[in-house]
């Protein structure tokens, strides 16, 4: 078998396969079914691609999304037709809204049976348009080798984003001597590389006199790692950075110049310094609701330099000054030569005041155990070098709060959608991309039961992460808005929950239960001197809110700190 | 014809060139659908470029809400040009057909009335005279207005196409650069 080579005449399941390689995927994850057997087929050839069994298409998807965003490469997984192709359409819209590089290839029914109500059909690519960046219904095996390199290209280049492969069962069968291509173009696709030089210009004069100035770094600093020359831009001028959820990580948190995360659940002082801030530059970030507030209010005084690779999100939400179309990595290194240092330290001052009497990060000093001391107890343990995948929720906030990252993707979220149930598969699909990285998946109760399934393949594959419940006995983020804001009645917001560890046990995997902050070091303590994966149940107090908050339709200057 | 609302809108109008794949007229109405925008008239034919088709359409509302809608379109792979041909000087033309009710022994009337429109007649019954007319449509829609007087018994619009007017025929990629390049060198008007 011919399984690296670029021609000769193969099937279209091999030629999936072939691309894979050629691409460096190692890992698939998937569920098979009918109209994807022969596509399994293939695989079983290629053992050079590991294939995990997800339990649920859409923890096929969240894998694939977390094995992407650890890697900055593209990930891949499968199902058949019909019911498989719909499972996966939570996880294709949330790695559309967060840009994460993810081909998803499903099988269709064969090709003389498509447009009859065939078993199993459905209109698969008429279903994900709204939520791929691209997708296709293939019907042609001499385009396959093309349209499957070209979704590769496409998922990663530019602002990445899913690509869906829609593959009738019969394609998978069928021949073809087509080669695949090296290269790829397509017209009416060219995505931007460095922001044009005069708007650079202008952008480093505004910097150059900035008195106030703040750096947001956003998901985009991550994508096009920016990292260093986003550090040499913030240290050579002396300006502050904070990171929007999807930014963390990018700027070291622990960094003198690091002022944490904004928004909805952002730092105090992060929030006030945006409020007041004469300069802003946005870096890879999108000017989403959850990090401006009310827009209207948002750095009523300040000049915007808004820096991104998509032309759609330039004064898509606010008015900038200096709108700066570009890949953040070749834009700031255009940029960091013609900027010098700054008058900040006033304002630097200021801001480190403000931290001091607003310490937003630090979690109240109580002998009861809080939710934000689980997530300081990780972060100690593992020295800040564990990477954390946090579901949705007050979880997902805490911890982004409670961690101090100071490496680029050591965090990951999905904050665009917000999809509960993504902290567990994403986490497997993060511990694949990296085995020896010490991975640890943070879960509300509410959320770990919507992809629970996955502790199988957690199981099976003996994926190494540590999976730490947060156990408030509520969706604490439902119990947080309806007590704040629907006058504490309670709908729908508390959780009759089976006991975690047990579940853990019965699916094979050691299950520890941590009460109080003394038996969660212990837990922790144990959970990492296992080689393989621990499940520990940190039955937290109940009735604790995520703070500071940004309520709905106030501005960042309002943030409420208790 | 257009309701009392629709008449007291703003229309952007605007030409996309995109790639003759199946599927891309969804993905164009839906990019537009849920991002908000709504569609007045579309219009879909081949171009002067094989494989390319051209799409001409109107969508509710102008500035800077239409630059986000082009730069939606943008964003579609299949898209290869927007224009915004809303401040250029255009060839707009739709055609009706209409069949105008001529009961009352009203047909010699719609007759004359249809030429002052150049308007054709098609078709003629006992009771009723068809009417085809390629015109702008606003000149339509006062066709439609005349038209009604004696009853529309059954109308079809096929929707504008449009087409900048300029020094080169037809509008490929550079022709339209070209003008959008003569636009600013004049100050913005043309
Ligand atoms: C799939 C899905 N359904 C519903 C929601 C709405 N939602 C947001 S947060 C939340 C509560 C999450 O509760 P839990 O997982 O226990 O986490 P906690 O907030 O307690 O940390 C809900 C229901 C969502 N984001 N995703």
């Amino acid at each position: 078998m011919s399984n690296d080579s670029k021609s000769g005449r193969r099937s279209g399941g091999q030629i999936i396969c072939d691309v894979l390689l050629q691409e460096g995927v190692n890992a698939i994850f998937g569920m098979p079914g009918g109209a994807s057997l022969p596509f399994y087929d293939a695989l079983y050839h290629y053992p050079q691609i590991r294939h995990y069994l997800a339990r649920h298409e859409q923890g096929a998807g969240f894998m694939a999304d977390g094995y992407a965003r650890a890697k900055n490469q593209v990930g891949v997984c499968t199902s058949t037709s019909g019911p498989g192709a719909t499972n996966f359409v939570t996880s294709m819209a949330s790695a559309q809204m967060d840009s994460v590089p993810v081909v998803y290839i499903t099988g269709q029914v064969a090709r003389e049976f498509i447009g009859t109500d065939a078993f199993q059909e459905t209109d698969a690519t008429g279903v994900s348009i709204p939520v791929t960046k691209q997708n296709y219904l293939v019907k042609d095996i001499d385009e396959l080798p093309r349209t499957v390199k070209e979704a590769f290209y496409l998922a990663k280049s530019g602002r990445p984003g899913p690509v869906h492969l829609d593959i009738p069962k019969d394609i998978f069968l069928a021949e073809t001597d087509a080669p695949i291509p090296d290269e790829i173009e397509v017209r009416g696709y060219q995505p931007a590389s460095a922001g044009d030089s005069g708007m650079i210009r202008r952008a480093a004069d505004l910097i150059n006199e900035a008195k106030k100035p703040v750096i947001i770094a956003g998901h985009g600093v991550a994508i096009s790692e920016a990292w260093d020359e986003l550090r040499v831009l913030a240290e050579k001028v002396n300006i502050p950075v904070i990171t929007t959820l999807h930014g963390v990580g990018c700027f070291p948190e622990t960094h003198p110049l690091s002022m944490g995360m904004l928004g909805m659940h952002g730092m105090y002082y992060a929030n006030i310094a945006v409020d007041q801030c004469d300069l802003l530059i946005g870096i890879g970030f999108r000017f989403d609701d959850r990090v401006t507030g009310r827009v209207s209010g948002f750095a009523p005084n300040a000049k915007i330099i808004h820096i991104d690779l998509d032309p759609a999100e330039i004064e898509k939400v606010v008015q900038t000054d200096v709108p700066i179309v570009g890949d953040a990595k070749a834009t700031l290194a255009q940029l960091n030569p013609i900027v010098g240092r700054a008058e900040t330290d006033t304002w630097l001052d200021y801001l480190s005041k403000l931290r001091s009497e607003h310490p937003s990060e630090t979690p109240p000093d109580t002998d009861q155990f809080l939710p934000q001391h689980m997530i300081r107890q990780i972060y100690k343990h593992s020295d800040g070098k564990a990477k954390v995948i946090a579901d949705v929720g007050q979880n997902q906030m805490w911890a982004s709060q409670n961690f101090f990252y100071d490496h680029p993707l050591s965090f990951f979220s999905a904050g665009g959608t917000g999809p509960m149930g993504y902290a567990l598969p994403a986490a497997m699909g993060v511990q694949v991309a990296c085995p020896d990285d010490e991975v640890w998946c943070v879960t509300g109760d509410g959320g770990f039961q919507i992809n629970i399934q996955e502790l199988a393949a957690v199981a099976e594959y003996k994926i190494p992460i540590k999976i730490g419940v947060m156990n408030n006995g509520h969706l604490g983020m439902i119990r947080q808005w309806q007590n704040r804001f629907y006058d504490g009645r309670l709908m729908g917001a508390e959780l009759a929950n089976p006991p975690f560890d047990k579940v853990a046990e019965a699916y094979g995997i050691p299950g520890l239960v941590a009460r109080t902050k003394d038996e969660a070091d212990e837990a922790i303590a144990k959970a990492r001197s296992i080689d393989g994966p621990v499940l520990i149940d940190f039955m937290v107090a109940e009735n604790e809110d995520c703070m500071p908050m940004v309520f709905p339709g106030a501005s960042l200057a309002e943030t409420v700190e208790a | 014809m257009l309701s009392q609302r629709e008449q007291s809108i703003q229309y952007s109008t605007m030409v996309l060139l995109v790639e003759d794949h199946p599927g891309v007229l969804t993905k164009v109405s839906m990019v537009l659908r849920r991002r908000g925008f709504n569609i007045a008239s579309l219009s879909v034919g081949h171009s002067e470029q094989p494989g390319v088709s051209r799409m001409t359409i109107v969508v509710e509302g102008t500035g800077p809400r239409i630059k986000q809608c082009e730069k939606q379109l943008y964003k579609l792979i299949e898209v290869l040009n927007v224009y915004d041909l809303t401040e250029y000087d255009r060839v707009d033309k739709e055609l009706a057909i209409v069949r105008i009710s001529g009961q009352g022994g009203k047909r010699a009337e719609i007759t004359s009335a249809a030429q002052a429109f150049d308007a054709e007649v098609v078709d003629l019954g006992k009771d009723y005279v068809t009417c085809q007319i390629t015109a702008s449509p606003y000149s339509i829609e006062r066709f439609l207005e005349m038209a009604s007087d004696f009853g529309i018994m059954e109308l079809t619009r096929t929707g504008v196409v449009t087409m900048a007017r300029g020094r080169k025929a037809g509008l490929g990629a550079q022709s339209v650069e070209q003008t959008e390049k003569e636009v600013t060198s004049q100050d913005g008007t043309l």
